[in-house]
């Protein structure tokens, strides 16, 4: 069995097994490549019928091919989509640039989803998170609790091996299930190649720039690049020196803003 | 697919502040791995502790692990040598965090084991040999760290390595190679030093590199059902392959009720497919009607061992003692199952290499045990060394896994 292929057989086993635990599930779309990689796969675990809707947290400040791209795909794939908004900080005012990037993204991702979690019973959540993103990710396992602050106890994990997951939380606790949390930056392009998959145009470069990575409009630099198809992103991503959320303001900040992010209930 | 994109898992193991984190920091800066900006990132953080360069940091991220100067949880990174990708799994080497060490070392197929060359040989290094031993982890190096701080010497080296090449001939391991060498410098990571002219052996990296990759053996069947769907009026039964491969018009058993089946379908999302194999997911289709639940398992062969009592090793992971007649649940592949341990024939202590007690009531944290359990139902398992997915098996308490363990027999 290839690379890829063993990448993906695994990723639809713990779907699978995500959904057999837990039928108030849903899964987390940004919209980006992971997330778009991981919605492919929960298709393909489901004989292209997802049985639980599919969450966009809208901080209302995304690209506009993002908003395009997913009202694309919702069509196409038949997908029950579920919008969530901190709607109450938007109309104060929240915003990108206006206080610091940790209140922002907690209000308006951490907290919205916060909210849908509530507004739907959800019990479990799909994630598109890899472990080589970052060093607190890294640490993650695939099946991850939450408590009813949506803290992650990063100190006090859950022992997981030979593909046993926790099976249970308390009543107030959910789960993070993090099916391709071992694919890595270019084994998701790979498998983005390899399986024809549609991708938000704002990867491919355009006068010289590109986004490796994306989210807000206003937190996201592009970075230099030339690469217009996805072979050449990969060459590109093979070669380079830079790390890929080098262009996302939060983890810039401070060097564990990530960290504390995370820990009160970030994706 | 090139073989570049292949990765392969190495746990890094061994008693702690003994430099694991360091090492893979090190390899990491050696192979060019370590972006510039993560190094800038580690250099800046070491500066505000107040600290030279820490290579642990790359692996060490959360704040708590650099104020601290340990690992706390197990983590994963990834380099490139010329040969193949590595995922590096740290393992943390203190003993409450030993369920962290046993989450990254059950994703590995090979092992360092670092040993301070000062030091020696210490409890969590016993222990943790003993858990490769255990998890089956068979291919197996030691790096003898820190030989700057016995000034490199040749004779120091030499006793050590027959110490632990006996230490861990006694645990059935038997390490490809011993190495000297100094994680914070770099001697004989990359490149061979010249501070141990007397060394003739390879570097870390070439170490590696002589690891070979698990072959999928032929082995009998072994389907278990993980899932029932129904779709457009169809029952497919959802899984992975354990072991062996399954075809369209295969006669199988279902366990543990032994009854006669027959494949009418292979799914796959997009696919057509006639036949699977090991470590593939994949749905089925059965002709005629038949009872099927989770848990089910498919084979080709009668040769599993099916019972409610089962004698097994155990590792116990969590902090929480065990009493004799505690109610646990066992889980093996897609099985769970309600359980008891009956009797706990022996009790040991990995990292003192010696017996604690014989027939005792309780397990206590980073124990091991020979045990009987007793199931609610029927389950089907293998030995571990014929099927090793059919043959261990993690025990979980209150939903939280608390012990993991091996069939022997």
């Amino acid at each position: 069995m290839d690379h890829l292929t063993r990448l993906e057989n695994k990723s639809i086993y713990i779907i699978r097994e995500a959904y057999y635990r837990f039928k108030n599930i849903a899964m987390l779309w940004s919209v980006g490549k992971d997330s778009t990689t991981l919605l492919w796969l929960c298709r393909k675990a489901f004989f292209g019928k997802i049985p639980f809707p599919i969450i966009h947290i809208d901080t209302s400040y995304k690209f506009p091919e993002m908003y395009r791209f997913r009202d694309e795909r919702v069509k196409e794939w038949n997908l029950k989509l579920i919008i969530g908004q901190n709607e109450e900080k938007l109309a104060e005012g929240m915003r990108p640039g206006r206080g610091s990037k940790l209140d922002c993204c907690n209000e308006l991702k951490t907290n919205a989803l916060k909210k849908v979690i509530k507004k739907y019973g959800l019990k479990a959540i799909l994630l598109g998170i890899r472990r080589d993103e970052h060093g607190i990710r890294a640490k993650e396992r695939y099946f991850s609790p939450r408590d009813s602050q949506f803290k992650w106890d990063y100190e006090n994990q859950p022992a997981e091996l030979w593909d046993q997951y926790q099976s249970m939380v308390e009543e107030e606790e959910h789960f993070r299930i993090h099916p391709i949390l071992h694919f890595t930056e270019l084994d998701v392009w790979n498998y983005v190649k390899r399986e024809g998959l549609p991708i938000v145009p704002l990867y491919f470069s355009k006068n010289g720039k590109r986004f490796r990575s994306i989210g807000c409009v206003p937190c996201c630099s592009p970075i230099d690049s030339n690469a217009q198809t996805i072979d050449e992103i990969i060459e590109e991503i093979r070669t380079t020196k830079t790390s890929e959320r080098s262009g996302r303001a939060q983890d810039k900040e401070n060097i564990y803003t990530m960290q504390k992010l995370r820990a009160l209930g970030y994706m | 697919m090139n073989t570049e994109e292949q990765t392969f898992p190495i746990v890094i193991v061994g008693h702690v502040d003994h430099g694991k984190s360091t090492l893979i920091g090190r390899l990491l800066y050696d192979t060019g791995s370590l972006q510039p900006d993560k190094f800038s990132e580690i250099q800046k953080s070491s500066e505000s502790l107040g600290r030279n360069l820490e290579f642990a940091f790359v692996m060490d991220c959360l704040e708590e692990e650099r104020s601290r100067g340990i690992t706390i949880d197990t983590t994963q990174t990834f380099f490139k040598t010329s040969k193949r990708r590595y995922v590096i799994i740290d393992a943390p080497g203190h003993r409450e965090f030993l369920k962290n060490m046993i989450t990254g070392t059950s994703q590995a197929e090979a092992a360092l084991l670092i040993i301070d060359a000062v030091e020696g040989i210490r409890d969590q290094t016993r222990r943790h040999a003993y858990l490769l031993g255990m998890l089956g982890l068979r291919q197996v190096c030691v790096l003898l760290n820190k030989i700057d701080l016995v000034h490199y010497s040749e004779e120091k080296f030499a006793e050590l390595k027959d110490e632990t090449i006996d230490f861990l001939n006694r645990l059935n391991i038997f390490p490809k190679f011993i190495l000297p060498i100094s994680a914070i410098h770099g001697d004989n990571v990359a490149i061979h030093s010249e501070k141990t002219p007397w060394y003739k052996g390879p570097t870390v990296l070439e170490a590696l590199d002589t690891f070979e990759e698990l072959k999928v053996e032929e082995k009998p069947l072994r389907f278990p059902i993980q899932d029932v769907y129904l779709m457009d009026g169809k029952k497919i039964l959802v899984g992975r392959v354990e072991a062996g491969k399954i075809a369209i018009g295969d006669s199988l058993f279902l366990l543990p009720v032994k009854k006669k089946v027959v494949v009418k379908q292979i799914e796959k999302f997009l696919e057509k497919v006639e036949r699977a194999f090991y470590e593939e997911s994949i749905g089925i289709c059965l002709k005629g009607k038949h009872r099927v639940e989770r848990g089910h398992i498919l084979v080709g062969d009668l040769c599993s061992l099916i019972s409610d009592e089962l004698r097994a090793n155990l590792f116990w992971m969590d902090p929480t003692h065990y009493q004799i007649g505690e109610s646990l649940l066992f889980r093996c592949v897609t099985q769970e199952v309600p359980c008891r341990i009956k009797r706990i024939f022996k009790k040991f202590d990995p990292a003192l290499m010696e017996l604690i007690e014989e027939d005792s009531r309780t397990i206590g944290g980073a124990e091991v045990a020979d045990v009987l359990i007793s199931l609610e139902k029927e389950v089907v398992v293998d030995p571990f060394n014929d099927i090793p997915e059919m043959g261990r098996f993690v025990l979980e308490r209150n939903g939280r896994p608390v012990a993991g363990g091996i069939i022997n027999q």
